[in-house]
């Protein structure tokens, strides 16, 4: 029985024990089953027809070809959407299909089911579009003063944060621009799902997205049902980054199956995947930064202005990130930043790991290297002078009152020893498999980074979680509506779940909009403090009111009883029950989690509008063959402020795929837009870090410091890997060669021809 | 669907179907299928085809299936006998798509960016043509008449390559903005020929056809010292590479610039030709 109980306790981990994926092996075998291999008998294809202009206007659409295709079912336009006419996440402002104009290449302009893919394609090709195409309005310097290209205004959001004293000035002022390419999160699962039509006239949508909740909202709105008879069901998703927070084919989907009573099933292909979700911000900025000659900050000045493309999209939170912590983790008494998000005919831009972070962190730090160069200072010296500690205020006013580890990051990181030695073989160097450079040919450069962010959702929202714990024979059930995207929520949900209540058995139910209320969004790095805080306090409650049970059952005091081993126990001694008998009558609590209340930013960006923070250093070793313009990353070596590690597993797999995608921004991954057009929309030509590209990840610390509030301690960990790695390397390249290296990705081109000869 | 087993069956379906797509790996094809960007109407498989597969060695001369794969050609066999021709196979896409791609379907394909190409066009390759009615032959660098567009008659097939294996180092390098798994920038491909003293140079996507560096070529090998294996003087060896260059005519595109692409090829070649002249200098 022992034996029995203890086999069990291993297959059942606690928390900060190193728990496996359940999904890792079926994902890499080939057999997990992604929402693109969804299928039913009766089902038909789905499919989109999309502008292949930038901006035109839309005279007019004959769908009667393509009505006339054998095998098709429906043709749907415009004219078909039963509710509201938009969609978005913060406003809106999103055609569900275009109307008289469109706004960005790829835009949907109608929606086609047929039985197969192939008369799916062919009625896609009749219907007879006559646009009128527009000069696109491409430039974001131009959107605000251009006249609007929709009837919202090309402004999405400006801030403009004044703090401090605004006459200071420092004895050394460093100066620059700086300027940010668009990332695509580059998911492996192109979008996908399925929609079922239900007798009671509402609709079953099984789908891959990041957030249950405000899909089935937004659906519901533009298909004119009450909520209730929107089911939402989260489907197997194959990677998100942000890029599924906002609604792609889930009204068309409806739609469709609604019009025909039958399943309907769409899958975007990659070309279409890449204009058919909105991609990270492109960003345009300059600094100024302002010192005394001991290196102390005194002043930050600096102009954002990010592309949003077409639509708002979560543009507004977006340009709020870029600019609260426009000037990194450093104590600045004194600072200017006006951020603003306009609307172009490019591309929508909307959320992406790291969330507006990413782009001001690539700037600030090069600032602060240019500062450091400025003053005769070691960087990591300048960087540990200035960093922000427990008790500090950020450029919002906001004092820090949770953990700030900051000093501890930079320190760690940077007193790491590296393990990089040089390497011979072609194929270790710059170029790779191509073999183009010896080792006389490479130059070796290292740099330091710093970068953060905010936890959870910020500004005044609403931020909630809902969860409920049903405890029965011993084994806990687990409803929660948290989009399991890839970054181990199932995992944590079952080891806070086994910590709490001491349960071997838990049982973590598909996530769906039935049953349960929203769980929020899977961004922000905010899924484990919400969602994981949610669960651990409905199995508190269910541990509270079994022991309260138990206690007056057998008549001892319920303080004096522990769970533990799938046993109940008192302290005392006298009685131990099994678990399995104890809940034979099930016990259940359904918990709303709610983190601190948060404020708007006033009309100078100052309040309290963020909750927690994360902090995270890279360091890079890079080698460039500076004469092709190539360059690999050797070593990269990270510490990160994680509050509490609760999978090391899955902690180690998030600092190193957030800073692969670091990686990626440094050095290779652009979407390229040219007159509003993607000329680069496949993975042949929007390049990711392959093996021979992404370095081993040293991970030098982890720091642990318990942040108030936060479940077992635990911060988010998903943001922070992508916000320094992208500067380090970025950096590093710098230091190899000299250059001021005032974009990313850095292109060969950008080494070769520095002065722009190409 | 023709699923051919012998040369033969795939020559008939061809003749009766003489527009009918052909399909090897299906690395390029499925590409362009799954984009919409051709349709399927009748197709010939060619994988099954014993006469396609294998290679063998006749003298000095190399004979490659059309449907030898990349995965193949890296084998240490080869690379002993066409070392340039492995390289250049070890940077072709992943580990996935080499043991599908074939040689044949490299060169139909006729993608200035076509990475075993420039080492065919430096080894004057020779291919074997095959229809139901005839078979001829046909260089390389004549097989291939612009961007994606080659000689092949309707109703005919790539049936083998015919290489020669030279006497002398080889070196084949290629330039892309990613360490792996990437489409050529600029790719070079240089082989020392002693028996005939002369460097032949083969170049990849700067040019819409198969190109070799002919002046760069007449020019070094006459430089070179044959007999006594002294190292040429540095200006050499620059003028090579500047010949290398002004041979190429590149054009602009998403995935580089022609002025990048003419820089590459003059790094490349000056890189190469030290390569090769140091193991020279050193055997």
């Amino acid at each position: 029985m022992t034996d029995l109980a203890t086999s069990k306790r291993t297959a059942a981990p606690r928390i900060g024990e190193d728990t496996p994926r359940p999904d890792g092996v079926p994902k890499v075998a080939g057999t997990f089953a992604f929402s693109s291999d969804l299928h039913h008998d009766r089902m038909l294809w789905g499919g989109t027809l999309r502008s292949p202009h930038p901006s035109a206007r839309i005279r007019s659409v004959d769908i009667s070809a393509a009505v006339a295709v054998t095998g098709v079912h429906a043709v749907l336009t415009n004219e078909d959407v039963p509710g509201s006419l938009t969609y978005g996440l913060e406003h809106r402002d999103q055609p569900v299909l275009a109307a008289d104009v469109v706004r960005y290449e790829g835009e949907p302009v109608a929606i086609v089911a047929a039985d197969n893919p192939e008369a799916l394609r062919m009625a896609i090709d009749a219907i007879a579009v006559d646009y009128e195409p527009l000069d696109p309005l491409v430039d974001p310097d131009l959107a605000e003063r251009a006249d609007p290209i929709h009837p919202d205004g090309n402004l999405v959001r400006r801030i403009n944060l004044i703090h401090g004293d605004q006459d200071v000035s420092g004895e050394v002022q460093v100066e620059g621009t700086y300027e940010v390419g668009m990332q695509d999160q580059a998911f492996l699962g192109p979008e996908s799902g399925m929609a079922v039509p239900a007798e009671d006239g509402g609709i079953d949508l099984y789908v891959a997205t990041q957030w249950l909740h405000s899909d089935r909202d937004q659906v519901a709105d533009c298909l004119g049902l009450d909520p209730a008879r929107v089911r939402l069901t989260l489907s197997g998703v194959g990677g998100a980054f942000g890029a599924r927070e906002d609604l792609s084919l889930h009204v068309h989907l409806c739609m469709l199956a609604l019009h025909t009573r039958r399943p309907v099933k769409m899958v975007y292909s990659r070309e279409e995947s890449f204009h058919g979700h909105v991609h990270r911000h492109p960003a345009r900025m300059w600094f100024r930064h302002h010192a005394d000659r001991d290196g102390t900050i005194v002043r930050v000045e600096s102009r954002l202005v990010l592309d949003g493309g077409a639509y708002a999209s979560s543009s507004g939170a977006v340009i709020a990130n870029a600019t609260c912590f426009a000037a990194g983790p450093y104590r600045v008494p004194s600072a200017h930043i006006d951020g603003a998000v306009v609307r172009t005919n490019n591309p929508p831009c909307g959320a992406m790991r790291g969330f507006g972070a990413v782009q001001t962190c690539y700037a600030h730090e090069a600032q602060m290297d240019r500062l450091a160069d400025a003053l005769g200072m070691d960087p990591v010296e300048l960087r540990l002078h200035n960093a922000l500690a427990p008790g500090d205020e950020l450029l919002t006013g906001q004092t820090i009152t949770g953990t700030a580890p900051v000093a501890e990051v930079i320190r760690t990181c940077a007193d790491h020893p590296s393990g990089a030695s040089m390497a011979v073989d072609p194929m270790e160097l710059p170029g790779g498999a191509g073999r183009t450079a010896d080792p006389e040919h490479v130059v070796r450069g290292e740099a330091f980074a710093l970068g953060f962010k905010n936890l959870l959702f910020s500004e005044g929202f609403d931020d909630f979680s809902e969860a409920s714990c049903h405890l029965a024979d011993g084994v806990a059930t687990i409803t929660s509506a948290c989009a399991e995207v890839g970054q181990g929520f199932v995992t944590l949900a079952q080891q806070i779940t086994c910590e709490v209540l001491g349960v071997d058995d838990v049982v973590l139910l598909p996530a769906s909009t039935d049953g349960i209320g929203s769980a929020g969004s899977t961004s922000a790095s905010r899924q484990t403090w919400m969602s994981g805080g949610a669960i651990q306090e409905a199995c508190g409650q269910v541990r509270v009111q079994l022991l309260e049970r138990l206690a007056a059952e057998h008549g001892v005091d319920a303080d004096d009883l522990v769970v533990a081993d799938g046993r109940v126990v008192s302290m005392a001694g006298g009685l131990e029950i099994d678990l399995v008998e104890a809940t034979a009558e099930p016990i259940e609590a359904s918990v709303v989690f709610r983190h601190a209340p948060t404020l708007p930013l006033d009309e100078n960006g100052q309040g309290d509008a963020h909750v927690s923070f994360a902090f995270s250093a890279h360091r890079a070793i890079v080698d460039v063959d500076v004469e092709l313009g190539l360059v690999k990353v050797v070593e990269l070596t990270t510490s990160q402020d994680v509050g509490r590690v609760l999978n090391p597993l899955q902690t180690i797999g998030q600092l190193e795929g957030g800073a692969a995608q670091g990686v990626g921004l440094a050095v290779m991954e652009e979407v390229l837009v040219e007159g509003g057009r993607i000329r680069n929309a496949s993975f042949t030509d929007y390049l990711v870090p392959t093996a021979l590209d992404m370095p081993p990840v040293e991970i030098a610390a982890l720091i642990e410091q318990a942040e108030p509030g936060a479940p077992f301690g635990a911060k988010g960990i998903g943001e922070p890997p992508s916000i320094s790695s992208t500067a380090a390397v970025a950096a590093a390249i710098r230091n190899a060669t000299g250059l001021d290296l005032p974009r990313v990705p850095v292109r060969p081109t950008d080494i070769v021809f520095p002065e722009g000869a190409a | 669907m023709t699923i051919a087993t012998s040369l033969e069956d795939a020559c008939a379906a061809l003749a009766a179907e003489p527009g009918s797509l052909v399909l090897a790996g299906g690395t390029d094809l499925m590409v362009e299928v799954n984009r919409g960007s051709r349709s399927v109407e009748d197709v010939v498989a060619l994988n099954r085809i014993p006469e396609l597969a294998g290679w063998h060695l006749t003298g000095d001369e190399l004979r490659l299936g059309a449907g030898v794969t990349f995965a193949e050609i890296c084998d240490p066999e080869i690379a002993a006998l066409v070392p340039a021709l492995a390289q250049a196979a070890r940077t072709v896409g992943s580990p996935q798509i080499r043991n599908a791609a074939t040689i044949g379907g490299n060169i139909a394909t006729a993608s200035p960016a076509g990475d075993s190409i420039p080492v065919l066009a430096a080894l004057d390759a020779v291919l074997e043509l095959r229809s139901a009615e005839a078979s001829r032959e046909v260089p390389v660098t004549e097989f291939i008449t612009g961007v994606k567009a080659t000689c092949l008659m309707p109703g005919e097939l790539i049936e083998a390559v015919r290489v020669p294996v030279l006497d002398g180092p080889q070196e084949f390098c290629k330039v892309g903005p990613r360490n792996a798994m990437v489409i050529s920038v600029a790719s070079l491909a240089l082989l020392v020929d002693r028996s005939a003293r002369r460097i032949r140079v083969g170049l990849g996507s700067v040019s819409p056809m198969p190109l070799r560096a002919t002046q760069a070529e007449d020019h070094v090998s006459g430089h070179l010292d044959w007999d006594n294996g002294v190292p040429p003087r540095l200006e050499v060896v620059r003028e090579f590479a500047e010949l290398v260059a002004s041979s190429a005519s590149p054009i602009d595109d998403h995935r580089g610039s022609a002025a990048y692409r003419r820089h590459a090829v003059r790094v490349l070649a000056q890189r190469s030709l030290t390569r090769v002249l140091n193991r020279v200098s050193s055997s």
